[in-house]
């Protein structure tokens, strides 16, 4: 009963925090509003019992990924006066749009059983040990290649932001 | 933590949570002109694709589908980091962040 309680409170946040995401005129408050957004879905990997990656969500999304996205709010100046507007139609077609894949996605979801997935007891596959066990054997190659991604990341983001010397 | 915390939710809540924060994300990338504003919706995209695989993982009890997710975060990290120095170069050039200037590659 009490795992129910904080699962419809946090879904509740997310689901608004994200909506604010959307809505707000701001730049910045949307940044802040999707911080909050990542905050409420690391809250639901603790309840599923992933702790690693709540972790791992909270240092790289809310640590790293949203301070990037803030420096750069704050290098192009944005703020409500830059915003571009879009005209109503747009934006009703687009909530539209999206409320229908939404219709469509839910609809399609009632027609699926969940057989196999009955919920377990008590699940410990989210814990830093069994996770890392699956990393560290099965998928070491593809952990490793990561670090090759993230040099060409990194070279392509210094490549592009740099400034043109003509 | 009671033993049972996973059984008292059943995990087609998950599902439909992650469904409305995928659609919130999409209208979001409809209905934003901001390129800045499309990428974190597309952020919330991938969280909520994210969230779908962590349940999926948790009521399965196997540890693949976390694995999973967090090679998902890696990309995301990368893919946030070119977006963003994409969104700077562009700025600098043309001094604005609304995508319906970048209209040259449009049929």
């Amino acid at each position: 009963m009490n795992s129910q309680i904080i699962f419809f409170i946090l879904a509740a946040l997310s689901i608004m925090s994200a909506l604010f995401v959307v809505f707000s005129k701001n730049p910045i408050y949307s940044v802040i509003w999707l911080i909050v957004c990542f905050f409420t879905i690391a809250g639901h990997y603790i309840m599923l019992n992933a702790q690693f990656l709540a972790i791992v969500h909270i240092i790289v999304y809310a640590g790293a990924i949203m301070v990037l996205m803030l420096f750069t709010v704050m290098l192009l100046n944005l703020n409500k006066a830059t915003e571009p507007h879009k005209p109503l139609l747009y934006k009703v077609a687009a909530m539209v749009s999206g409320g229908l894949m939404l219709l469509v996605l839910l609809a399609s979801m009632r027609s699926t059983e969940l057989g196999p997935y009955a919920a377990p007891a008590y699940s410990e596959s989210g814990f830093v040990q069994n996770v890392g066990m699956v990393l560290f054997t099965e998928f070491l190659l593809p952990f490793e290649m990561t670090s090759v991604l993230f040099i060409a990341a990194m070279i392509g983001a210094v490549v592009l932001a740099k400034k043109e010397i003509h | 933590m009671e033993t049972n915390m996973l059984q008292a939710n059943p995990q087609n809540w998950y599902l439909v949570l992650s469904t409305i924060l995928f659609s919130i994300g999409v209208m979001g990338v409809l209905m934003r002109r901001n390129a800045l504003i499309i990428l974190m919706c597309i952020e919330l995209m991938l969280n909520s694709v994210n969230l779908l695989l962590v349940s999926f993982s948790a009521y399965a009890g196997n540890s693949e589908g976390q694995v999973f997710v967090f090679f998902i975060m890696v990309v995301a990290a990368a893919e946030v980091a070119v977006g963003l120095a994409l969104l700077v170069s562009i700025y600098r050039n043309l001094a604005t962040t609304d995508i319906d200037v970048l209209s040259k590659l449009k049929w």
